[in-house]
């Protein structure tokens, strides 16, 4: 273990130290951070920049796409962001740490590559207007947040792919304010469900033309976990009806905390409270020397929603520092569509 | 019956303590030298080895700016472009007048270290925070803790086993502070996993250079000619003990031939009895091994702190002055101890087993005869002649050193025969019947203490050698700091803009102001450093050049020549006329070459011009001055409170002289205690022989005192033979001696350090060498001379009454 190991742990997803080294009081104090109110007014570009303030945040990409080989393909484009304190200096002692997760899923393979840096520098970082989010030579960059670029490289992948808004952006829980456990530890949280997607995964067996769908997450926080809570399993599914369902259930030692949010197909969202979703494991897999659940029952009886969600691919392990599971699915049963699955703390 | 012959050989121990107390010394001072270079050498290179891994020095590629730091924008440019790359700052940072090395890498993107690991799997773990931001942590070794925890305005310390001990690592960030060096990153450490594409570097960074693991350099490699050096004094102190075992091991022989016959005749067979001594043998090899173990152990403990801060001022090389005991070293001690045990007795033991069963063998069977003497003066001149041709075949320092082995030993062959010759010579001019009996009993007794005689030429000659070679050295190092000290002080800077600063505030005040301004480039030999000076008469008058071109210093100050140090020179084979090719576009012909000791690396001279078009942007932070000598002090003083400069920053020339002799004398110390021990191991044999000798010496003493000589003459003319025999040794070892040294100047010193030095003679000391010869010779003959003086008369008598 190193120090970017220990890093990672403690302060990436820090939930995570509180089940392994008992860093409990991590989340749940913010010790000078700021900390999400009920009640803000978003705004924009300016909230699609960083908020050194708190203590945590990501600017979270995943899109379905298909290849011009027919094959279907997952990808994924993540920068963290994560603060050791609530300021920010120009040097390499800024206490802001960035990392960068970018993935391509296919039916029989996982690609993933990982990317650390100190903010402070230029090396990594995130500006509102223009948007641009980079670490390294990552980049998702736009003249706005509407029409985005997205490049990644890894050892032996990568990809370079166009997004366009379709839709308006959606606000989850109450206008934006997503609360995360019955203790009322909670985010800002909000997102683009519907980018166009079009572009050129590069492979080892060669470059693939995709078309398909993006889903971008912004969510930040300084406490999102409560300290009894070892993992989570959140889907974000996009239905052939035009309808999309974001969905996550925080499993705790006092029980599971679910919230879900119902975007119809305009692009209205409805948060529904917690409860109204259930999630039941139908298949594991062993993965990574774990557990897996690769396919899943998710109810919204709400919305008549019953469907079965299936992993594309079981193998999607993301082997980074933080190891968690990371992949598109399949739907059927009363909905059809596609999605991604995030599977942390098995 | 094993037991019963074993008990009849041991029995010989217990009559004759002294010799058994010999017979160990012998083999535990040999063993124990050449334990004790070992033991430095293993742990200086365990220290290089354990420094290269706990830094991860030497597995990555790097990226170097041959003009100097590279800015942080690169850093940041290339991390865009996806270069994996991470960045190290370093730098000599001097604490409580220590120089230590501060390393500072970007913790988060630097390969693993283990002291990193350490400190976090300690059960305090620290805070990444606290690493990564002010005031952050310094991690090291625990022995340089105390020291940096009484500095105020450091950040806390952590402690780590896992860092060599003049070693802070640090966060880049912290680093960049406490070397006053914002934004500037040393080198780049090209990191294993690169992504599948990746843009050229002549695309991002074209001033940088890919240097692969193999051209950085190595603290082992630029030591390994002081390590042979080592090695091959602790081989010289082995063989010279092992004269004392072959002599003692010899002695017991004869005096146990009595014995031996005697079981032979009771049936043991000469096989058993051979393997029983063998046994005895290694047995004897094995305690007087172990003795001499310890006896290195505590040598190298002693020797090792001096060594270390040799390796540290003349290399940088990180050495820890503290001894640790490693199984590996006991047992190949042990195996030196047995094998030069058997090695020096095999002669004996061949003889034992070839002699005739009931033959009472005469004193000459133990002898060489005259025609053996000639055989081993042949191959004496056999090697001599031999080390020659192979150095000026194959050349290189260890051909040199084959060259100085070839000689001693072969030198050391002859000895018998041209002793044997003086001896013949001087008889002829011996006037009435005693001085010719001693010349002839001189001349018979020769063969026996010819191996005696040839330690003592050995360590005589590599005195004279080395003694020659360190006082030359002394004498040109001293002359040579002279020449190239010349300002009154030396003042550096903490940056550029202070540099100027200082430079005019002191311009009206002094003589005049030189800068000092360098880059470190890489030569196909190894790293280099170009220095900028600007036109002063000091350097046209001073500079201590051995080779130059015509108008050397107005071609090199116009900026069309360079200078260029001994070292590199003599490495690269380039001289006045030749080219150095700085990069592949530019080159400079090459006007003089200057002599450079106490550096390791290569080093050249430009104008201060040629300077700015070879590396542009080179900082000047430091500066000679020339001013009246009177004042430096005060000025010094004035220097640092006025630019609240740290006390090291401001040198005088006077301190500076100091340290480098320090250093210098260091350096020495080592190779002047082996020489000394070699000295007294050499006299520690002639005693040996001598009292070896004393055993077969009353049948030829007792019909000269049946003559009339009485014991008291006979014993001073005991005391005379062997003074005189020294005496005759030591003028053969003076020329040898001087040989040596020439050797040593003129072949080993270019080979390992690139330098050439002129040999000076020191005749005084050869003359208190002499006396101290004479002296040990005295001393080494007092023993035998005093049984002698007290012998009874009767014991004189009885070599009439039986055949012995």
């Amino acid at each position: 273990m190193n120090v970017r190991t220990l890093l990672v742990v403690l302060l990436f997803l820090f939930p995570v130290a509180s089940w392994a080294q008992g860093y409990a009081d991590l989340g749940g104090s913010a010790e000078g951070f700021d900390v999400p109110q009920r009640g803000y007014q978003f705004d924009f570009p300016k909230d699609h920049g960083p908020h050194p303030s708190y203590r945590i945040e990501w600017w979270y990409l995943t899109a379905n796409l298909q290849g011009a080989d027919g094959r279907d393909y997952g990808i994924q484009w993540t920068l963290f962001r994560s603060a050791l304190k609530p300021a920010e200096t120009q040097s390499w002692q800024s206490p802001q740490l960035w990392m960068g997760h970018a993935a391509v899923t296919t039916p029989d393979t996982h690609y993933f590559a990982e990317r650390l840096s100190r903010g402070g520098i230029g090396q990594a970082g995130v500006t509102a207007q223009p948007f641009e989010a980079w670490i390294d030579e990552w980049r998702m960059a736009g003249l706005d947040f509407d029409a985005l670029t997205l490049s990644a490289n890894g050892a032996n992948f990568g990809y370079n792919l166009s997004l366009n808004a379709q839709d308006p952006l959606v606000f989850h829980g109450d206008a934006g304010y997503s609360v995360k456990s019955a203790d009322g530890q909670a985010s800002y949280y909000y997102s683009q469900p519907s980018y166009a997607v079009e572009g050129v995964l590069h492979l080892p067996e060669g470059d693939v033309a995709v078309t398909g769908e993006g889903w971008l997450d912004r969510e930040w926080s300084s406490q999102p976990l409560a300290s009894d809570q070892s993992g989570w399993d959140w889907f974000s599914l996009s239905f052939e009806d035009g309808t999309k369902l974001m969905a996550f259930r925080l499993r705790g030692g006092r029980g599971d905390f679910t919230s879900a949010t119902w975007i119809d197909a305009e692009g209205t969202a409805v948060a529904l409270p917690d409860g109204s979703a259930s999630f039941t494991s139908l298949e594991t897999a062993r993965v990574a020397g774990r557990d897996v659940p690769v396919q899943w029952r998710v109810t919204l009886p709400d919305r008549g929603v019953d469907v079965e969600v299936s992993a594309l691919t079981p193998n999607a392990w993301m082997a980074t520092r933080f190891e968690y599971w990371e992949g598109p699915v399949t739907v059927s049963g009363s909905h059809k569509g596609r999605g991604y699955l995030e599977m942390t703390g098995y | 019956m094993t037991a019963a012959i074993v008990q009849a050989l041991l029995s010989h121990w217990r009559t004759h303590r002294l010799l058994l107390a010999t017979l160990l010394i012998g083999i535990a001072l040999a063993t124990g030298l050449w334990s004790a270079v070992q033991a430095i050498n293993a742990e200086a290179r365990a220290s290089y080895a354990q420094a290269n891994a706990q830094l991860a020095l030497g597995q990555f590629d790097e990226l170097r700016d041959p003009a100097g730091d590279i800015p942080l924008s690169r850093y940041v440019d290339l991390r865009r472009a996806g270069w994996q790359v991470a960045a190290v700052l370093e730098g000599s940072y001097r604490v409580g007048g220590r120089n230590l090395r501060l390393m500072g890498v970007d913790m988060v993107a630097y390969p693993a270290l283990p002291a990193v690991i350490d400190a976090e799997q300690s059960t305090n773990p620290p805070d990444p925070a606290d690493i990564l931001t002010a005031p952050g942590r310094l991690l090291v070794s625990p022995d340089l803790a105390p020291l940096l925890r009484e500095q105020n305005a450091l950040p806390p310390i952590l402690t780590t086993t896992a860092l060599p001990s003049d070693v802070i690592l640090t966060d880049i960030g912290v680093a960049e502070t406490l070397l006053n060096k914002p934004g500037a990153i040393s080198r780049l450490v090209v990191l294993p996993d690169q992504p599948h594409v990746l843009p050229p570097l002549s695309e991002i960074a074209p001033e940088l250079e890919r240097v692969g693991p193999a051209s950085q350099i190595d603290t082992a490699q630029l030591t390994d000619s002081f390590h042979l050096n080592l090695s091959a004094f602790g081989l010289l102190s082995f063989a010279v003990g092992l004269f004392i075992v072959h002599g003692t091991v010899g002695l017991a022989f004869a005096q146990r031939r009595g014995m031996i016959r005697t079981l032979r005749a009771l049936g043991v067979s000469i096989r058993r009895l051979v393997w029983l001594i063998l046994a005895e043998l290694t047995l004897l090899a094995l305690i007087g091994g172990a003795l001499g173990l310890v006896l290195g152990f505590f040598l190298a403990g002693a020797l090792l702190p001096d060594v270390a801060a040799t390796l540290r001022g003349l290399y940088g090389a990180p050495v820890t002055g503290q001894m640790s005991l490693q199984p590996e070293w006991a047992l190949a001690g042990l195996a030196m101890a047995v094998f030069g045990t058997l090695l020096a007795s095999g002669h004996a033991l061949w003889r034992l087993s070839q002699l005739p069963l009931l033959a009472g063998p005469g004193l000459q069977a133990w002898r060489s005869s005259g025609s053996r003497r000639g055989f081993t003066g042949i191959a004496g001149f056999a090697l001599i002649v031999g080390g020659v041709v192979i150095y000026l075949s194959f050349g290189g320092l260890i051909a040199g050193f084959i060259l100085l082995g070839g000689l001693l030993t072969g030198a050391a062959l002859l000895l018998p025969l041209l002793l044997s010759f003086a001896i013949s010579q001087l008889a002829r001019t011996a006037q009435g019947p005693v001085a010719q009996w001693v010349w002839a009993d001189m001349r018979a007794q020769l063969p026996g203490l010819s191996l005696a005689l040839m330690a003592l030429l050995l360590a005589l000659a590599a005195n004279i050698g080395v003694g020659t070679m360190v006082s030359s050295f002394r004498l040109t190092f001293v002359g040579w700091l002279d020449q190239r000290l010349t300002s009154e002080l030396y003042v550096t800077a903490t940056d550029n803009q202070q540099g100027r600063e200082v430079s005019d505030w002191l311009r009206p005040q002094v003589d005049a102001i030189l800068p000092i301004r360098s880059v470190e480039l890489e030569h196909e030999t190894g790293p280099l450093f170009l220095y900028g000076v600007v036109d002063d008469p000091v350097y046209r008058q001073n500079w201590p050049l051995i080779a130059s071109a015509s108008d050397v210093w107005d071609k090199t100050m116009a900026g069309n020549a360079v200078l260029i140090n001994e070292q590199l020179a003599r490495r690269a084979n380039l001289w006045p006329g030749d080219d150095l090719q700085f990069s592949p576009a530019r080159a400079l012909k090459i006007a003089g070459v200057y002599s450079d000791y106490g550096n390791p690396t290569g080093q050249a001279i430009v104008s201060m011009q040629q300077l700015n078009l070879i590396s542009p942007g080179v900082e000047t932070r430091r500066f000679g001055i020339r001013m009246d000598p009177g004042r430096a002090a005060e000025m010094a003083q004035t220097l640092r409170t006025r630019f609240d400069l740290p006390r090291q920053a401001v040198v005088q020339q006077a301190a500076m002289k100091a340290q480098s002799l320090a250093i210098f004398e260091k350096t020495f110390v080592v190779t002047s205690a082996l020489n000394v021990l070699t000295l007294g191991v050499a006299g520690f044999a002639i005693l040996t022989s001598l009292l070896t000798l004393w055993t077969q010496r009353l049948p030829q003493i007792a019909p000269v005192w049946a003559l009339g000589l009485n014991r008291a003459q006979l014993s001073r003319l005991e005391l005379l033979r062997s003074v005189l025999l020294a005496a005759l040794t030591a003028c053969l070892a003076l020329p040898l001696g001087l040989v040596l040294a020439w050797v040593l100047l003129t072949v080993i010193n270019v080979q390992a350090f690139g330098w050439r030095l002129p040999m000076y003679v020191f005749p005084w000391d050869w003359i208190v060498l002499l006396l101290l010869t004479l002296l040990a010779a005295m001393i080494a003959a007092a023993l035998p001379a005093l049984r002698m003086l007290r012998l009874p008369p009767a014991d004189l008598l009885k070599v009439f009454a039986n055949e012995r």
